[in-house]
């Protein structure tokens, strides 16, 4: 694994995210929307907290279609285009590829996250937040989204259709945002052990997510999305392994 | 040395290519010839390391494609079929990875770029977006992505293919002037390419290694080598006059224009000129034939279809 690869591979990925209205539209939809959750469903104002917590709780739902639109084009349009062949004959690995290209989105989904900064200053401005808190919900919404996407980009790799990839990562991701909720429990109840059935309820994005933001930066809950990552990333190699000459 | 031993590929039932084994050495294009379907591309995605054989293995430069896919890779220039390319990059943008990715830095990575632009001449649409671009102008592109390194190894999947006439000539000085000193192969479905271009043609059909010979070989194959076409204005009585010589085996009309084939004794050229001149015909038209690849080609690949 060459770092300089990687970084070879996510320069250019980063450089087609910026060659087309693409990287435009999202970022202004991303903050558009956000915006309009934090105060007209959060109650930004109306709660008279000095916090953020109105603007974080909608990340997740945000995410749910905002991260596989970004990474739907991932594989999927490589695949389309046969630049796929020409990726993978280069002198770098199957792995240096599906990281590069992970980072790049990565990066580029956290830029519209950074770009909500005025938001942080006009609470600080209204009142006395606890900076930490809000550091901590900045973290812990980027590692939720780089989730997201890593789910996207596997499933980006599995189609050439990127619709298909599209309605496959919401799919999922909602299974993975929603697994402790009775939605997805209900599915398994009954004929998976009760641990399983915990199991499943401790992969919740929102749970986890939750106790990021509420300011608890518990080493497990970072484990925990470093472990998606790693899992649905390592899940990319293999698809892209099996599926890309077809 | 380019080395390929029982390269074999399945795509669930079918088999695209059949235990293919040859060997390349250095000033060798080599050209793949074949129907569409009939593995070309296949086989050089097995020998860029992009697909993995189902079995058998291949070793470019001693390196082999599996176990050291990465050092085999990097000897190599790969045009894929069709030309692939990031098409919302500009030409510099995408020059410039490729040479990155290919382990260039700084002053050699612009010097490596410049230099393939150059040859190719691309300078005038550097700062376009390669999706704006010609058909000749990408394939150049992908021709540029190909050489930037100067790689001993050069595996082309039809890179003339959907170019003009000036643009195909273009490719074919250009894959000239390359080849001492290294492995070229490519994929064709134009015959006249293999004649002009390859000092060793390989027919595949059903992924299978048909003939494996010189053009000159294979012309060799065509029962038009060395026939004498003419044309002339007594038709059939020449037909029939052409055709007791000892050095004609047949004779055919077709088209207003009578072929003599060779029976293989003694010089049927020379017996026909002589013959014209003691009969004293009008003659608009003689050419001694060296052979016909398409005829080549069709035996070779229908016999195999039956």
């Amino acid at each position: 694994m060459s770092a300089a690869n990687v970084f070879v591979v996510m320069r250019r990925e980063l450089a087609s995210y910026f060659a087309t209205p693409v990287a435009y539209v999202f970022i202004v939809i991303f903050l558009v929307m956000s915006a309009a959750f934090t105060f007209h469903l959060g109650g930004f104002y109306e709660r008279e907290i000095a916090d953020l917590e109105p603007f974080f709780r909608f990340h997740p739902w945000l995410y749910l279609f905002l991260v596989p639109a970004v990474g739907m084009r991932l594989w999927a349009e490589e695949r389309k285009h046969g630049t796929i062949e020409l990726l993978l004959t280069l002198p770098i690995t199957a792995s240096e590829a599906v990281i590069g290209k992970f980072v790049a989105a990565w990066l580029f989904v956290g830029l519209p996250l950074v770009l909500t900064f005025p938001i942080w200053i006009t609470v600080n401005v209204l009142g006395d937040p606890d900076n930490g808190v809000i550091v901590a919900g900045y973290v812990g919404s980027w590692l939720m989204a780089g989730g997201f996407l890593a789910i996207s980009a596997c499933l980006s790799a599995a189609t050439r259709n990127q619709v298909v990839a599209f309605i496959l990562s919401v799919v999922v991701c909602f299974g993975f945002l929603l697994s402790g909720l009775p939605i997805v429990l209900d599915l398994f109840r009954g004929w998976l052990p009760q641990a399983l059935i915990d199991g499943i309820a401790n992969l919740s994005f929102l749970m986890h997510f939750d106790s990021i933001s509420r300011g608890v930066i518990d080493l497990r809950n970072i484990i925990y999305f470093t472990l998606v990552i790693g899992f649905w990333l390592v899940a990319n190699r293999i698809v892209l392994e099996i599926r890309k000459a077809d | 040395m380019l080395k390929a031993t029982d390269l074999t590929r399945r795509f669930g039932p079918l088999l695209a290519v059949d235990r293919l084994s040859f060997e390349v050495e250095p000033g060798t294009v080599l050209g793949f010839l074949g129907p569409n379907g009939a593995g070309k591309s296949t086989t050089m995605k097995m020998l860029t390391g992009f697909l993995a054989p189902t079995s058998g293995s291949a070793e470019i430069l001693g390196h082999d494609i599996r176990r050291d896919s990465v050092a085999a890779r990097r000897v190599m220039g790969y045009l894929p079929e069709g030309a692939p390319l990031y098409g919302e990059l500009t030409v510099a943008q995408f020059l410039t990875f490729a040479a990155e990715a290919r382990g260039f830095r700084g002053d050699e990575r612009d010097r490596r770029v410049g230099h393939a632009v150059e040859r190719l001449e691309l300078k005038s649409v550097m700062g376009q977006t390669i999706e704006t671009l010609s058909k000749g102008f990408k394939r150049r592109v992908g021709l540029a992505q190909a050489i930037l390194h100067d790689p001993p190894v050069l595996i082309l999947d039809e890179p003339t293919d959907g170019l003009d006439p000036n643009q195909k000539h273009q490719v074919r000085s250009l894959i000239r002037e390359m080849s001492p000193e290294r492995i070229i192969v490519i994929s064709t479905h134009i015959l006249e390419e293999v004649d002009a271009l390859c000092s060793r043609a390989m027919i595949i059909a059903q992924g299978r290694l048909l003939a494996d010979d010189t053009p000159r070989g294979l012309l060799e194959r065509s029962r038009y080598h060395h026939a004498v076409s003419l044309e002339v204005d007594a038709l059939d009585r020449a037909a029939s006059r052409l055709g007791e010589l000892p050095e004609a085996r047949e004779v055919e009309i077709r088209r207003g224009r009578l072929t003599v084939f060779p029976s293989g004794q003694g010089d049927l050229f020379r017996a026909v000129g002589k013959v014209i001149e003691q009969e004293g015909w009008q003659v608009s038209h003689v050419q001694l034939e060296s052979g016909r690849l398409d005829e080549v080609f069709r035996n070779i690949t229908r016999k195999e279809a039956a």
